[in-house]
């Protein structure tokens, strides 16, 4: 199968504290998934899940403890980071952070021509950018000379997409690219997901806790629960009909638009959230309405029904042959 | 035109605007002096104010006003060089320390907390006995350059350490940019009214200091400063002697450059931040 | 049942600027303007709009809380204390403070900022609930605490922890208990659960709503989650440009929008199950320094026409419950 981007076994560990006292936290523990070309793949869960860890190994901002990103099948090194840049782009969660506020926003598309030798002359570059900003229904006219103080939260995602497509990318990582979009203007965002994928076949990593929209935009999906994947698949197997207990908790946590699906059962919230890293078994075990004994001892296996992954006990028996 | 007018609009830009305008106009006059400034006897002894001799004579038959034209130029012309050269390696030191971090970080800032905790006054104290002959401006500049940019240095770094987790940080290598351009283009902005204030303000340490250093007699007293014309005026007990024109002149003008230095910091700093003008319009 | 509620706040044409002197120039932020509330014992009223709409500015207003360079410009902000209607907004400061905690409490976004860093929780405590109740000592305050941090279902010991040892959830859930310790008849939430994790979110509204239940009073709050609204909220405010356009009880909001905004606002919502193409409001938000004439909707309104740019429309009652804010109903009901 073709992989545009495959993580082997991905882990990162941070050390915290001092030479006598050394806290070792691991962010992202030992997991797999690929990217497959004009797909968008959603990272999905909560905070401190380690979806971002895992989107800035991608972009080379953290290095790898352990594992392996490929790339077309073949290892990713150190020495190209010229594909990190060039075939890899990324957007922002919070549009006004993305751009300098005391730079003009048409500086940073004029630099990454300039740095990627998109053009030969002035006039090609500005051809060039138009021709990005149209994508996302803008034009050169309206970004020229403007500070990003002069733009509406919406508009400038739309720059921060126009700017990473400059580079003619094969993959867009968006942190959390509509938790900081009005709610009125957040679809359009996510639209323009959909619209880069059918029309120019970029695939995006589509990080997020938002799984409405997840569902509505997404291919794939991965839930990952305190640096682990504990289910994946398409959207329609993993949203409509969840199996992993963590993965119907955040599913059925989603406030829905509509009052009478109110929800009528209560939950129960960790009290020690750190405490759940350093679990022996499942790190779901101690909030789980399904826990059985060997959960809190044994780290659950990949189980594989139906093209789901799913990282529970309880399927363990019903494993495909 | 319109910051001018904005800046206008507060006192102590105005006071300090027109000080200022007066103390370079006077280092400026210093050129066209009738006096070599390193003769003596060049005039009648103690002579007080009169239309011939503005601020009048000192003990050493020199003209006080054409004299007090070189005091203040030279004056400056140190604070000047250990202002900017101070400033240079506090960018320097506070970016890369703060950019790069880790080990760099860690030695850069243990060499500037060093600086910062030693008894600066007594090292001074100590280089100026041991230099005494080869102390002229440019040392005497430069050796408070190397003592004064610790603290700034530190705050510098303090900004680009908050900087760098800023997403626009990620955009810009994304971009292509580079690490010198990227700190130049993205993060001098925001460091531009922190550099400009601590400019200033480690100027008028520089020529305390020089005063200081002046009256303690351990710099080249032929070179007329405000320290040193200080010096002449007590060793001449001039005081007592009633002489209050001599003595009165580099203290006045020595307070006059402080106060004026002061609010045109102060002004300026607060002009710049944003937060500071809406609270005084709240108020 | 409408008839019979009581109506513990009331507004009359509330009008809050912010106004700015720029370096000469000055700057008129129409944040809250010509806002008419009345809002009943019992409830959770809740209400919607995007950054900028000014929902924050017309929650401090509520709050009777107004620091320059806001400003109170016009109308009139009732509260109904001992079964009587007082205007507050003649408070002095000290009338001012003691309504606070007792009568309407506060609960903020961003639940780092209440609490001191550097002293336990019960050191908090203690700052508000002390200089509010005439107590002998410390113990009757904490014993006010635990009964109702116990009540509330948090763990006994986070009396006696410091801030930074809890996690932002469970932070968020005590300056709630906080701000409902000393019973109060109104409780205010500045987006109290933005910025938390979904299950932990779950928590917090479920948290809120067991407290209205237990004291009957009103929470008034402010988000943009529309998911949130549909599960907390009693009746909803829709809010845009400083006003409120719409406001219906949660069914009829969700059942049956009349606004053109708030239809916009419901059915761009991705559902699960439902793949079908969303579509969002096209344009921006405008500046509530610079406001279109005529409703601050038409630039953004595909049913825009000629009289949407000159006049704002009036707010008609739709039916007993329901208030809108637009030409097309108006003309729909008028004739």
């Amino acid at each position: 199968m073709d992989k545009l981007l495959e993580a082997n076994n991905l882990t990162k560990r941070f050390s915290q504290g001092n030479v006598i006292s050394r806290a070792i936290l691991t962010a992202v523990d030992n997991i797999n998934f690929y990217i497959k070309p004009a797909e968008i793949f959603t990272l999905a869960g909560e905070s401190g899940c380690g979806k971002t860890t895992t989107a800035k190994m991608i972009l080379g901002f953290e290095e790898v403890t352990s594992g392996q990103l490929l790339r077309n099948g073949e290892p990713q090194t150190d020495k190209e980071k010229a594909w990190i840049t060039e075939g890899v782009q990324a957007i922002f969660q919070d549009p006004f952070s993305t751009f300098n506020p005391m730079r003009r926003v048409d500086a940073y598309f004029h630099e990454t021509v300039y740095n990627f030798k998109l053009a030969k002359t002035k006039k090609d570059a500005i051809d060039w950018i138009d021709q990005k900003l149209q994508l996302v229904g803008l034009t050169y006219q309206d970004v020229a000379g403007k500070y990003p103080s002069e733009f509406s939260g919406g508009q400038l995602q739309r720059i921060s997409i126009a700017r990473a497509l400059l580079t003619d990318p094969k993959l867009i990582i968006a942190d959390e690219p509509v938790s900081m979009v009005d709610a009125s203007l957040r679809m359009s965002i996510v639209n323009l997901f959909k619209q880069l994928r059918d029309e120019l076949g970029v695939s995006i990593l589509y990080i997020t806790h938002d799984l409405a929209t997840a569902y509505y935009v997404s291919d794939r999906i991965a839930i990952m629960f305190r640096g682990k994947i504990v289910e994946m698949g398409s959207v329609e197997d993993v949203l409509m009909n969840p199996r992993h207990p963590y993965s119907k908790l955040l599913r059925d946590s989603i406030p829905q638009a509509d009052p009478n699906l109110r929800w009528d059962s209560r939950v129960t919230l960790a009290e020690l959230e750190h405490e759940e890293y350093s679990r022996k078994g499942c790190r779901f075990a101690g909030r789980c309405p399904e826990v059985m004994d060997i959960c809190k001892t044994v780290v659950p296996p990949d189980v594989r029904i139906d093209d789901v992954f799913v990282h529970c006990h309880l399927y363990e028996e019903l494993e495909e042959a | 035109m319109k910051v001018l007018r904005d800046l206008f609009r507060d006192y102590r830009f105005t006071v300090s605007f027109v000080v200022l305008v007066f103390i370079v106009t006077m280092a400026v006059l210093s050129f066209f002096s009738p006096y070599d400034p390193t003769l003596w006897h060049v005039v009648p002894r103690d002579m007080p104010p009169s239309s011939e001799y503005v601020m009048g004579t000192d003990s050493n038959g020199q003209d006080i006003f054409w004299q007090a034209t070189f005091a203040v130029r030279n004056s400056l012309i140190i604070s000047l060089i250990s202002g900017i050269v101070s400033r240079v390696i506090a960018i320097l030191v506070g970016m890369i320390a703060g950019y790069k971090g880790g080990n760099i970080d860690r030695v850069l800032m243990f060499i500037g907390d060093s600086l910062l905790v030693i008894p600066l006054f007594l090292i001074f104290v100590m280089l100026a006995m041991m230099i005494r002959e080869h102390m002229n401006l440019v040392t005497l500049g430069l050796m408070l350059a190397v003592f004064g940019w610790a603290w700034d240095a530190r705050l510098i770094r303090s900004m680009v350490l908050s900087l760098r987790e800023r997403d626009f940080t990620m955009t810009a290598i994304l971009s292509g940019t580079g690490t010198l351009k990227l700190v130049i283009r993205e993060y001098m902005p925001f460091t531009t009214p922190l550099i400009f204030s601590t400019l200033i303000n480690n100027m008028s340490w520089a020529i305390g200091l020089e005063i200081t250093l002046a009256i303690l007699g351990l710099v080249n007293l032929n070179i007329p400063t405000l320290g040193t014309m200080l010096n002449w005026a007590l060793f001449y007990q001039s005081i007592l002697l009633g002489r209050w024109w001599w003595i009165l002149t580099p203290v006045i003008l020595s307070l006059l450059v402080f106060i004026a230095l002061y609010w045109f910091s102060v002004s300026i700093s607060e002009y710049l931040d944003p937060r500071t003008r809406i609270q005084r319009v709240g108020a | 049942m409408a008839e019979s509620k009581q109506v513990v706040l009331r507004t009359e044409h509330l009008k809050s600027f912010y106004i700015l002197d720029m370096q000469g120039t000055q700057k008129v932020v129409k944040a809250v303007n010509d806002v008419n509330l009345e809002i009943y014992e019992n409830e959770i009223y809740s209400i919607a709009g995007e950054s900028g709409c000014g929902k924050t500015t017309l929650l401090k207003t509520l709050f009777n809380e107004i620091v320059p360079p806001q400003r109170l410009v016009d109308g009139k902000l009732y509260y109904r204390i001992n079964s009587e209607e007082v205007d507050v907004t003649t408070f002095s400061a000290e009338e001012k403070r003691k309504l606070r905690m007792e009568y309407i409490s506060y609960i903020p976004q961003g639940s780092m900022s209440v609490f001191n860093p550097v002293i336990k929780i019960k050191g908090t405590y203690e700052d508000f609930i002390g200089s509010h109740v005439e107590v002998k000592n410390r113990d009757e305050i904490f014993a006010i605490a635990r009964e109702r941090i116990q009540e509330l279902g948090l763990p006994k010991n986070v009396l006696d922890v410091y801030p930074h040892q809890l996690s932002g959830g469970m932070r968020q859930r005590v300056t709630i208990a906080l701000a409902s310790s000393l019973n109060p008849q109104i409780m205010i939430g500045d987006e109290p659960t933005t910025a938390l994790d979904v299950v932990v979110q779950r928590g917090v509204i479920q948290m809120l709503k067991d407290i209205q239940k237990k004291l009957k009073n009103t929470i008034i709050m402010v988000t943009h989650d529309m998911g949130v609204h549909a599960n907390i909220a009693d009746r909803i405010g829709i809010m845009y440009a400083g006003k409120i356009v719409e406001e219906a009880p949660t069914e009829k909001i969700f059942d049956m929008p009349l606004h053109p905004y708030t239809q916009f606002l419901i059915n761009s919502l991705p559902k699960f199950g439902d793949k079908t193409m969303r579509e969002s409001v096209p344009g921006s938000p405008p500046s509530l320094a610079d406001l279109p004439t005529g409703c601050p909707f038409h630039p953004r309104c595909p049913h825009v026409k000629d009289i949407c740019r000159e006049k704002m429309p009036e707010t008609i009652k739709v039916d007993a419950e329901h208030k809108v804010a637009c030409w097309l109903v108006e003309e729909e009901f008028n004739g």
